[in-house]
């Protein structure tokens, strides 16, 4: 099992390190604030996202049949894929077909949910991710630890070894213009030399069977306009009704993610161009088995990282803690009901936060108290189980814990400090434990109304 | 004019085990307000503790027990925010909706009841309190209870807490830089230590860089593991509840 709690307090050893990455997603997050101030009926924008979602997801089946058929109207070729071994076989085969071995990717957390890089470099295929975050993470063989600023956990001076090994830069500059400079004249290559381009997909027009992919360098339009061959992935979560409701989202999505009133490229995918073909995957992967279910909502998730922003154990545990794809609140609730990832719904105190900052209104601090009930059911929790038994059963017997807090009570004023704190009071580890009052209220309140 | 309406109290395990004086100030304001506040002896805990651990046998126990225990009072009031929306919005499938309907409107946090029911306009409080004190919004009292408005949202702010608190003489109340979670979170404090400790410590600085050394809150629990944190440092900042400052009976300080 993910022990998220080993893996943040390995994090939190480096003080100075974690207090950058919490201030750096912090200063996201208060980009977030002073732009969604900025209009007033912010509130009423969410409210519209969380009803135009929810509406969708009841009528997933219909909007999705009518966005395949728009599609192939519009030239577009639509496949199904169950799982992520379906994906992976279509996207293969499709550039099997066209002989395709340079392929550039943009960002898409499907396909990391999916491993599609892994498997079609095991089918001989070069996959350069684009993205100048996906691209370092990609370089330092590492994993994206957010899913808008997938390299948030990597300090420039880390970048600059990483670049001068892969692309042999000049080892000591860090100047994040200067690299990032070099980063694009590399890319640029792959650009030039690739024989396809692979993209995600933030949003699919049921109504126009067409879709929109967000990005803010640009490097889905660059992937996509050289190659003949563009393969878009998208989850069948992704559809909404029609263009109408798509300013709702675009408006929602740059301003949660990153503070901005809209992401510097907003590209429509309405057909292929002459000569070239425009594939789209829709990919299930489990998705469908929350549809009706209560956490069905999860659904409506937009992908704007919003709540990891915003969340104070994420920010100071790091991504790569929580072990999933997709890390933070919505991570932790979309894979908090495997027992590998029991603890990961524990990796909240519940605060709610990220609930106010979701562009679709998803109830994830409810979701994750909701995932607790199975989490808890997990082996390694015997332990944790029968302490909560215990102290349930104390509880219980008012007279019974009466009695024994009287004795602790007792117990904390005369006993020697190594009696109290010791390795198995874990709440002494970091604190002192309360100064407790000699009497109870129970005790003084009988007093004071007899 | 109707009879005296009967105000049920609810305190928490913790608050009568080691803070008598937070339930003690709580019975005085609120009886200070002409009610007749009665503190059920049998009463047991919210429930609180299992419910978020998942564990749905021994939390709905507590539920039904809670419900039995106070459903025959006017009003419910407890001095804890976290307890109070565990009353709110988790006994949902433990016990009838029909019930739940006729009972959780009665259930009050103490400020949201002083602000809510007996009305901010006839709040008077005797015991000034002259100092510089930091206000710990409390997640549960905050963004379940709404007790005010939290930085994410885009909604006029408005805080019940401060307005009351500001009808206390000469006190100076001071937020933080950040609505933040102080990391507590229950067993969380226990299951992830290391990042509580971390979120206490960063939430007890930010008081410290607005000049404060004593923070309040709703939550006693919140305030104990900050509390618990600050000993540990050695810093002298002091945690008191919202109650104890509301009743004048905060230790160590004349009112």
């Amino acid at each position: 099992m993910v022990e998220h709690s080993l893996r943040a307090k390995e994090f939190l050893k480096d003080l100075k390190y974690v207090n950058w990455h919490n201030q750096a997603l912090w200063y996201v997050r208060q980009k977030r604030d002073l732009a969604i101030k900025s209009i007033p009926e912010w509130e009423e924008l969410r409210e519209k996202a969380e009803e135009i979602k929810s509406h969708t997801l009841e009528y997933l089946g219909y909007y999705l049949e009518s966005f395949e058929a728009k599609a192939i109207e519009n030239g577009i070729e639509v496949f199904w894929a169950e799982d992520a071994k379906e994906l992976q076989e279509i996207v293969g085969n499709i550039l099997k077909q066209e002989g395709a071995k340079r392929v550039v990717k943009s960002k898409s957390m499907l396909t990391e949910e999916c491993e599609l890089n892994p498997y079609l470099e095991s089918q001989g295929i070069e996959v350069t991710d684009t993205d100048l975050g996906e691209r370092i993470v990609q370089l330092a063989n590492d994993r994206p630890s957010h899913i808008v600023l997938p390299a948030i956990h990597i300090k420039k001076e880390q970048v600059s070894e990483i670049f001068a090994k892969n692309l042999g830069t000049n080892p000591n500059i860090s100047e994040p213009f200067i690299l990032t400079r070099e980063a694009r004249k590399a890319l640029r290559e792959n650009f030039y030399k690739a024989d396809a381009a692979i993209t995600g997909v933030n949003f699919a027009l049921a109504k126009e069977g067409g879709f929109v992919v967000c990005t803010n360098e640009g490097n889905a339009d660059l992937g996509t306009a050289l190659p003949n061959l563009h393969i878009a992935c998208m989850g069948l979560e992704k559809v909404i009704p029609s263009s109408q409701e798509l300013g709702i989202f675009t408006r929602l999505l740059a301003r949660s993610a990153t503070g901005q009133a809209i992401t510097a490229y907003t590209s429509h995918f309405f057909k292929p161009r002459v000569g070239s073909r425009l594939c789209v995957v829709i990919v299930d992967n489990g998705r469908s088995k929350r549809l009706g279910k209560k956490d069905e909502k999860l659904l409506s998730c937009i992908r704007c990282g919003a709540c990891m922003n915003t969340c104070p154990v994420y920010r100071r545990s790091g991504g790569h803690s929580y072990e999933s794809v997709i890390p933070g609140p919505i991570g932790s609730a979309l894979s908090g009901s495997l027992f590998e990832y029991a603890s990961l719904p524990f990796a909240c105190t519940l605060c709610s936060s990220c609930d106010m900052v979701c562009p679709s209104k998803i109830d994830l601090h409810h979701q994750l108290y909701l995932k607790r009930y199975e989490a808890i059911k997990a082996p390694e929790y015997k332990t944790k189980r029968r302490i909560l038994k215990m102290v349930a059963l104390l509880l219980n017997h008012p007279r019974l814990r009466r009695f024994i807090m009287k004795i602790f009570r007792v117990f904390v004023d005369l006993a020697p400090r190594s009696l109290i704190y010791n390795r198995f009071n874990i709440w002494g580890e970091e604190r002192e434990i309360p100064k407790v009052s000699k009497r109870s209220f129970y005790e003084i309140y009988k007093e004071i109304k007899k | 004019m109707s009879k005296k309406k009967i105000i049920g109290l609810f305190i928490p395990c913790y608050i009568d085990d080691f803070y008598p004086n937070v339930a003690l100030s709580t019975l005085e304001i609120l009886e200070a307000y002409g009610f007749d506040v009665d503190y059920p002896l049998n009463q047991r805990c919210c429930g609180q503790p299992f419910l978020n651990n998942g564990m749905k046998k021994e939390g709905g126990v507590f539920a039904r027990n809670f419900l039995e225990t106070f459903r025959e009072y006017d009003y419910i009031v407890a001095p804890a925010g976290s307890c109070v929306a565990t009353v709110r919005y988790r006994y949902k499938g433990f016990i009838e909706d029909s019930e739940l309907d006729d009972f959780t409107p009665k259930v009050f946090e103490l400020c949201e009841f002083l602000y809510d029911v007996i009305g901010v306009e006839n709040l008077s409080f005797k015991h000034p309190f002259p100092y510089r004190v930091g206000l710990h919004n409390s997640c549960h009292s905050l963004r379940e209870l709404e007790l005010g408005s939290s930085s994410e949202q885009n909604i006029p702010q408005f805080s019940k807490i401060k307005a009351i608190l500001s009808k206390v003489d000469g006190i100076d109340i001071v937020e933080p830089s950040k609505d933040e979670c102080c990391g507590f979170g229950g067993t969380f404090s226990i299951q992830e230590s290391a990042i509580s400790a971390k979120m206490g410590r960063d939430r007890i600085r930010d008081h410290q860089n607005q000049a404060v050394d004593i923070i309040t809150g709703v939550d006693r629990s919140c305030l104990m593991h900050m509390e618990g944190l600050a000993r540990r440092d050695k810093t002298s900042m002091r945690f008191i509840h919202i109650a104890e400052i509301l009743a004048g009976r905060v230790e160590g300080f004349d009112g």
